[in-house]
């Protein structure tokens, strides 16, 4: 069974949940090391993508909706999360085509084309202290998952899963990349919010797997 | 020349004053050069917005391209993804410039306002990379613009040599130190003022000259008469200051 445009959707509202449900966490992680506006801008950004998801006009793909959240992040975000997850919305739609339905090999393509974005765009490695320490595990892990044969759900399960391990792992690390590194040694023990952005976004698109699953 | 043929500056920053200022600042020295502000968000918050990086790089692209200038890591991002969205003729003359925004957008202004191509604007701004001031500014503005210029070395025995004493009471400062990098820009030649590159903005202001200071115009060129007598005749008016 495949993810269809119910699933997209329900990935999309559940993201602008729990970015709202979190957005006062996201600030303070943010302040801790940055700027302060990752919660804000994040939530701005989100929210801002619902009213347009009931203009999607029928027999609209995941690989659109995918499109219009990168198109509307990147021109309401305002801080770097705007091009960063603008390029990875964009490169994941670019991965999805106009496939009605994404298998698990499609979703691990499309989440590794959203890494592919990220690096891009950041020019961030892995260990920098960014959104990539959550991307590239949960790529590398749904890529491995669905080689083992396992189904869509349990895919971004995986992917979620190594997301916030990844997440949890930025916070010894020192910052290489970002506003956080000009902070250097003091960045260290501090968890980056755009990694913990990262992870809560793929666990909301594991969740709506589920409850597509569970329909 | 008309502003529709010169190579159009984008200011990104995150603050709408900083670019706004820039723009103001940049406009004293090149008051027809297409200079554009992009700073903030679309709602006057601090922060970068895609729409205005967007929409700033269609309002400086007369055709003769456009160069970019930005502030902190975001700008930055916005402007890459602003590019990533133009199509391919457009995006092939739009180029984002790893420059201090203040010395390199100045720098790059002027040398739009002189009427300069894509390749020498991005050299202007490229010359303020290095430490204001001090011997580095200068040999490093000499490398970025001999890039553009033919690479002949500074003669020791120049063909054409001027002597003139500033007369201008606050020194060669960057309104005349702009006139001349204009005037010394339509010349073909290569002309130095005292062993600087006379084209390169950043290396003539950071020569730091006072009144009554002695400047050496030369030019090694066989063909490089008119443009040492011209110079010599605009420090010699005193800039138009006096």
């Amino acid at each position: 069974m495949g993810l269809d445009i119910t699933w997209a959707v329900d990935w999309v509202r559940r993201s602008a949940d729990v970015i709202a449900e979190h957005r006062v966490e996201l600030i303070k992680l943010d302040r801790e090391i940055g700027d302060g506006d990752h919660g804000e801008n994040m939530d701005r950004g989100f929210q801002a993508v619902l009213p347009k998801l009931d203009d999607l006009p029928a027999g609209s793909t995941p690989g659109d909706v995918l499109k219009l959240v990168a198109t509307t992040l990147i021109s309401t975000v305002g801080g770097a999360a705007g091009p960063l997850y603008g390029t990875a919305y964009l490169k994941g739609a670019v991965a999805a085509g106009s496939a009605t339905s994404l298998d698990g090999s499609a979703i691990a393509a499309v989440l590794t084309a959203a890494r592919d974005g990220i690096v891009l765009r950041g020019k961030a490695e892995s260990g920098d202290k960014t959104m990539v320490d959550a991307w590239t595990p949960a790529a590398e892990a749904a890529d491995a998952a669905a080689s083992n044969g396992s189904d869509v759900a349990a895919v971004l399960g995986a992917a979620a899963d190594a997301a916030a391990t990844g997440s949890d792992a930025t916070i010894p690390l020192v910052a290489r990349k970002g506003r956080a590194s000009y902070l250097g040694e003091r960045s260290a023990g501090h968890r980056d919010p755009g990694a913990q952005s990262s992870a809560l976004l793929l666990r909301a698109a594991a969740e709506a797997a589920s409850a597509a699953a569970g329909a | 020349m008309a502003a529709a043929d010169r190579v159009g500056v984008v200011f990104v920053s995150h603050s709408a004053r900083i670019a706004e200022g820039l723009v103001e600042l940049a406009r004293q020295m090149a008051p027809l050069a297409r200079l554009v502000a992009a700073g903030g968000t679309d709602d006057g918050r601090i922060g970068t917005s895609f729409d205005l990086v967007n929409a700033g790089i269609a309002e400086a692209d007369a055709g003769a391209g456009v160069v970019i200038l930005c502030d902190l890591g975001s700008a930055i991002l916005t402007a890459e993804t602003a590019l990533d969205f133009l199509d391919d003729e457009t995006r092939a003359r739009v180029r984002i410039v790893d420059a201090p925004l203040v010395e390199g957008g100045v720098a790059a202004a002027v040398a739009a306002e002189a009427g300069d191509g894509l390749d020498e604007v991005v050299a202007a701004a490229e010359s303020a990379r290095a430490p204001a001031g001090g011997a580095g500014a200068t040999e490093t503005g000499v490398d970025a613009a001999s890039v553009a210029a033919p690479p002949t070395k500074a003669a020791p025995h120049a063909t054409h040599t001027r002597q003139v004493t500033l007369i201008n009471a606050d020194g060669l400062h960057a309104r005349p130190a702009a006139e001349l990098v204009k005037l010394a820009s339509t010349f073909g030649q290569r002309v130095t003022v005292n062993g600087t590159d006379a084209k390169s903005l950043l290396g003539i202001m950071s020569l730091g000259l006072t009144k009554g200071a002695t400047i050496v115009i030369a030019s090694d060129d066989p063909d490089g008469r008119e443009a040492v007598d011209a110079i010599a005749a605009l420090a010699e008016s005193g800039f138009g200051e006096h």
